[in-house]
């Protein structure tokens, strides 16, 4: 075995290495990305499909959080403060989550426009916005508001 | 007046990193000895002064000095002194102040214990230690400083976020840098190898116990942070593919493959180059960890409240490191010529495939953490790649290299033969099948036959690791007396390799039952109601108040029963943490071999129907999922058993003094065997 052939076996196992990933990669990202809406976009647009998982962001809208009475159900709607989405999510919310603070929900939309959560991601920071939400907020031209607000 | 000393001792230590940095390496290069002394008593001098600030900064913190804002921001008087200790690097500014201590304390080691190195690689890998804590301090002071004043001083902290006072988060982040840190170690000996021009076995021999000390404790630092976020969140779950727990599983998978490419270069003087690569990668990628984490580019659950300024200035830090150690190679690399020739079915042909696997599996890692950034900078929209790219990616990379690993172990150096160990691992091969047909034949659908693949592997890699082990002592193949001598005489390195082997095995075991077979039940429940899972009947008894030093809230009460029979009290809680103003969920947890009970309280609702209240609660089996962390420990401590053979003990190093002479030539050339 010369350094030459050794060297073209190695190139050879790294090229179909490389290419095992780069397919199984490729699939990947077809279909098992999740892609993030915010309230504006799914009211605005109506091509958002229903039958598969997205994210939406935005403020948890003060005075619509209805805790459950007798299933697990929580509904509560989340807001660019240009238009809302209503949430239902049936399961423990998180610690963190509040009335008026960021929060990101990963579900699907129903054809009667509500939102199904499957997911509901609070922070761990209080301090902290998610950068999809404070984006949302910004395109809806309510950023400034709602610092000052705090 | 503390909190100054502090301050001054940071700049003093800056002041040593530039002349550590700059010094010994110019010395070096125009062959001034004098110059090249420098590096010991600059690095002694950086550890002193830093070790200094670090102490000043915990005084601040335990005293709850609140006119020094860091304090101010992260601590309160009411918190148990473990968390007031612990909340020195629960912060952006103190994790950094613990960042260059374990930095400088590395730097110690090599100037106190490197005496048998030679003199100029010695000086040139302080010298590179020496620049990296430039950076750090210079970031500290200039854009996180943590002895900042607060004028007036508040009479009362803003307290640590509650989720983070936990024993098991006090301890995650220091291991985590003791692993980021420790491959800052191999990073600099590569470098400075690069300088020399010359990699040989010696070299190899002493980089390798710092990258597998470093290995050690990320490993541990990574399962310390996946139990924490097993029991403190709440959600059963122990690994999300978030971003930051991607950013120090990145380099725990580089750092891997550089420790068994750093085998290869130690014994068969082969795949220089490529561990010089490994080396600068797995340091760049636990900057770019760094940077992830701090900059606050992506959206994580760990996301901190972040500086724009910071992420600039980590990013300048992060294209100077790379580019600079990257460009170096490309110059100097060419000339690091490899020895031993080998054939393809070798031991050397099995490490170069799990390292051509490990890497892409890091490179797939990488690639999904940052496609969402990618996609956005193009306009492509806001999208999150999650736990189901991951699996689909990722996991078919690992199956092999888990597989190859347990025959690789058994191939001979130079070339093999494959059929021999074949047959030597026919014992390994049935009990596989037995495991995947016995899991299979339990389950039905699909997903259960995936589960028992991952079960098939789980017992190929417990059942070779212990075959190896049997065979190279001889057990039952004479007098048991033998095999304990052989036992004993086995190089620990061998050992180590057997127990982590083994430990993967264990662990994707854990992984896989937990992920395939766990069960889920959310409910709610008013006193007296029972919920059965798993076998297990639990008994919701209701909720009480409770009162802790800095947090009250609820705890329930569960009674659990098998068969009748009393087996345990859970009990779960919510707690409210007034001084931080936010909630923590406590879960309570049974632990077995066979799986975890796990419930959580949930919210307290009116049931005019069962004349109360009730509370949502939610109940797991988590079948062998405490697996995985045992698996995780015993992974480490086979790195330790490997970090205490013969040939990598202080002071053994006698092998090194020769090429030690070598390297005191002033022509620095390629060797070449």
């Amino acid at each position: 075995m010369t350094r030459k052939r050794r060297r073209l076996n190695f190139i050879i196992l790294g090229l179909l290495t490389l290419g095992v990933a780069a397919a199984l990669v490729l699939t990947a990202l077809e279909d098992k990305i999740v892609f993030f809406y915010s309230p504006t976009d799914i009211v605005t647009k109506k091509q958002i499909p229903t039958n598969q998982q997205v994210r939406v962001g935005g403020l948890v809208k003060e005075g619509t959080w209805k805790k459950p009475t007798n299933d697990l159900t929580h509904r509560f709607t989340v807001t660019d403060l240009r238009h809302d989405i209503p949430i239902s999510y049936k399961g423990i919310i998180p610690d963190i989550f509040r009335e008026g603070q960021g929060v990101v929900v990963l579900g699907k939309l129903q054809a009667d426009g509500n939102f199904q959560a499957d997911e509901v991601l609070a922070k761990h920071d209080e301090k902290y916005m998610p950068p999809e939400v404070a984006e949302a907020l910004k395109k809806s031209g309510k950023w400034k508001q709602t610092e000052d607000a705090k | 007046m503390i909190a100054e000393i502090g301050q001054f001792a940071l700049i003093l230590a800056l002041v040593i990193a530039i002349i550590q940095g700059t010094l010994p390496l110019a010395g070096a290069a125009l062959n001034r000895a004098q110059w090249v002394a420098v590096a010991k008593p600059a690095a002694r001098g950086q550890f002193l002064f830093v070790i200094i600030a670090f102490l000043c900064l915990m005084h601040a913190y335990v005293t709850s000095d609140f006119s020094v804002a860091n304090v101010a921001h992260n601590s309160h008087t009411l918190k148990p002194l473990l968390y007031k200790i612990s909340g020195v690097w629960g912060n952006h500014e103190g994790s950094m102040v613990l960042w260059v201590t374990i930095l400088a304390l590395f730097g110690l080691a090599v100037a106190e214990f490197g005496t048998g190195l030679p003199p100029t690689l010695r000086a040139r890998v302080l010298s590179i230690q020496g620049l990296i804590g430039v950076a750090f301090l210079a970031f500290i002071l200039f854009t996180s400083n943590p002895f900042l004043r607060l004028d007036p001083a508040p009479l009362e902290g803003n307290g640590l976020n509650p989720i983070l006072q936990d024993p098991g988060l006090a301890f995650h982040p220091p291991f985590l840098y003791l692993g980021y840190v420790g491959f800052s170690m191999a990073f600099s000996f590569a470098v400075a190898a690069l300088i020399e021009g010359r990699v040989d076995p010696a070299w190899a021999r002493w980089v390798r116990p710092w990258t597998l000390a470093a290995w050690c404790a990320l490993t541990i630092g990574i399962a310390l942070g996946s139990w924490w976020a097993y029991y403190e969140l709440g959600w059963g779950g122990w690994w999300f593919w978030d971003p930051v727990e991607n950013a120090s599983f990145i380099p725990w998978l580089i750092g891997t493959a550089l420790l068994h490419s750093a085998v290869v270069v130690e014994k068969r003087d082969a795949l220089k180059s490529w561990t010089i690569l490994l080396a600068i990668l797995a340091f760049s990628m636990s900057l770019l960890g760094t940077f992830l984490v701090r900059s606050g580019v992506l959206t994580s659950v760990h996301a901190f409240a972040s500086d724009p300024e910071r992420g600039v200035f980590i990013l300048g830090l992060l294209v100077f490191v790379i580019g600079g150690s990257l460009t170096l190679y490309a110059i100097r690399a060419p000339q690091l010529k490899g020895g031993g020739l080998f054939a393809p079915i070798s031991r050397e042909g099995a490490l170069v495939l799990n390292n051509l696997l490990l890497t892409t599996g890091a490179a797939v890692v990488l690639l999904g953490t940052l496609y969402p950034l990618i996609l956005d900078a193009f306009g492509g929209g806001k999208v999150s790649v999650g736990p189901p790219f991951f699996n689909a990616t990722f996991v078919p990379l690992m199956v092999p290299v888990m597989l190859a690993a347990i025959v690789g172990a058994m191939l001979s150096w130079k070339r093999a033969d494959i059929g021999a160990v074949f047959s030597r691992l026919k014992i390994a091969f049935y009990i596989t099948l037995i495991a995947i047909s016995v899991t299979a034949w339990f389950a039905g659908s699909l997903r259960d036959v995936l589960a028992a693949g991952g079960i098939g592997i789980a017992a190929w890699m417990i059942v070779g690791s212990a075959l190896e082990i049997a065979e190279r002592i001889a057990l039952f193949k004479g007098p048991i007396s033998n095999s304990w001598r052989r036992a004993i005489g086995l190089p620990r390195s061998a050992w180590g390799m057997a127990i982590a082997h083994g430990a993967v095995g264990i662990m994707v075991a854990g992984i896989t039952a937990s992920s395939a077979w766990r069960v889920e039940k959310i409910q709610l429940m008013a006193p007296g109601d029972v919920i059965t899972v798993s076998g297990y009947s639990l008994k919701f008894e209701g909720a009480k108040p409770i009162k802790g030093p800095n947090y009250h809230g609820e705890r329930g009460l569960f009674t659990v029963t098998k068969n009748g029979k009393a087996v345990t009290t859970l009990t779960p809680e919510k707690r409210e943490y007034p001084a931080e103003r936010s909630q923590t969920t406590e879960a309570g947890i049974l632990t077995m071999v066979s799986g975890d009970l796990y419930a959580v309280l949930g919210d307290k609702s009116k049931n005019p129907a069962k004349g109360g209240a009730s509370w949502s609660t939610r109940i797991y089996f988590n079948p062998l999922v405490a697996w995985i962390w045992v698996g995780a420990i015993l992974m480490a401590c086979g790195g330790l058993v490997s970090l205490t053979d013969r040939r990598h003990r202080i002071g053994a190093p006698k092998t090194a003094r020769k090429p030690a002479k070598k390297a005191a030539d002033p022509q620095p050339g390629p060797v070449s065997a």
